[in-house]
């Protein structure tokens, strides 16, 4: 098993014209860990995970997957469930995944065919007949039943109810590849807390917070959820700071 | 069978003391096959390396015993069973008593409730 770190940003700065969506973000994720990427929207999160997938490129200093700047080699090893879904309208589920048995040399189809099942995914089922939700299992089955060091999971949970977000999450805790590292992207947190190992806050473009769950736990007797409303508390018009003595 | 997590605290410690519960309560009886890390981070909806972690502090107990071909088993140890039943149950009483003193009791009134209450029928909450 590898023990270098699986993602490293070091002075890692993104710039959309004049605006920061990353500022000078410092962070080294090491492996076999699930991670919560954990921030309000607009704070940079998507831009994170779009920076370690290689879709965009820094505007200033570095990001490293695997020790290496994300080209090829980390296309083979990082497994991303992008925020938007990307299937063509007129396939079917066994065609999406004939295309990713087809692509990825590390995509188990045994595993996605188990998935299916599991989830309830009809394998003749046509894209367009499908809500928002069943078309986001079908992306996380593709993503998790590939055998990679690194998953990016940008908002899994966002598009389905409650009842589902469970079995997602169980879906996600059981099929990883126990050495490989999972980073979700959410703002649902008292959702998924039980099963992070460690969080980072991101705030503006900075990271504001990156500690393990347990020692978030330790020091502030508090859920990470209420960490998290805490930290990025927004002061409420006419409310006055001072008069918030707690 | 529930695990009744509380958020604010770590997690590991209360699968820990769950499942040390679970064995001098004898739902694994000693010598019994322990179930998977998986099966129990399964079950209890959490992080695998949360499960691990409580695991690993059974073994260094001797509650849990890891075999290298076998997986993990109950200890067969009676003895030590029985005295970690009597240390759940010591840590039990110290916290009944804190609150007791916080009403105002002293022990020996404590005491005096108990055997009162020992001759009614006790409905035992399935935890």
């Amino acid at each position: 098993m590898k023990t270098n770190p699986i993602l490293e940003c070091k002075n890692l700065s993104r710039y959309y014209d004049a605006k920061a969506a990353l500022d000078d973000v410092n962070l080294t994720i090491g492996r076999g860990k699930i991670i919560g990427l954990l921030g309000p929207n607009g704070a940079g999160k998507t831009t994170l995970i779009k920076l370690a997938n290689g879709l965009i490129r820094p505007s200033s200093g570095q990001i490293l997957i695997d020790g290496v700047a994300p080209g090829i080699h980390t296309k083979e090893i990082v497994s991303y469930l992008p925020d938007k879904d990307y299937f063509a309208k007129w396939m079917k589920v066994s065609d999406v995944l004939n295309l990713f048995q087809e692509f990825y040399s590390n995509f188990s189809r045994k595993k996605a065919d188990r998935m299916c099942e599991t989830l309830g995914i009809k394998q003749d089922m046509p894209i367009k007949a499908m809500s928002k939700g069943t078309r986001e299992k079908l992306q996380l089955i593709l993503v998790m039943s590939r055998n990679a060091e690194l998953y990016l999971l940008d908002e899994p949970i966002a598009g389905v109810d409650p009842a589902a977000r469970d079995f997602i999450l169980s879906t996600i805790v059981n099929n990883y590849n126990e050495d490989g590292t999972i980073i979700i992207s959410t703002h649902l947190i008292s959702d998924i807390e039980r099963v992070l190992d460690e969080v980072v806050f991101i705030k503006d473009g900075r990271i504001v917070r990156h500690d393990t769950v347990d020692d978030i736990k330790e020091k502030e007797c508090k859920s990470i959820d209420e960490v998290f409303r805490d930290d990025f508390r927004m002061a409420v018009p006419g409310v006055k700071e001072a008069g918030y003595d707690r | 069978m529930t695990w009744n997590l509380d958020d604010s605290r770590p997690i590991w410690p209360q699968l820990k003391e769950k499942l040390m519960r679970d064995i001098v309560a004898g739902r694994y009886a000693p010598g019994d096959s322990f179930p998977t890390v998986r099966d129990l981070a399964e079950q209890a909806r959490v992080n695998r390396n949360t499960m691990q972690r409580a695991l690993s502090e059974l073994e260094n107990e001797g509650l849990v015993i890891t075999n290298r071909t076998a997986g993990r088993t109950v200890t067969t140890d009676e003895e030590l069973i029985k005295i970690t039943r009597v240390t759940l149950a010591r840590e039990q009483i110290k916290t009944m008593l804190s609150e007791m003193q916080q009403l105002g009791f002293s022990a020996d009134e404590v005491a005096e409730l108990i055997r009162n209450e020992g001759g009614k029928k006790v409905d035992r909450n399935e935890d």
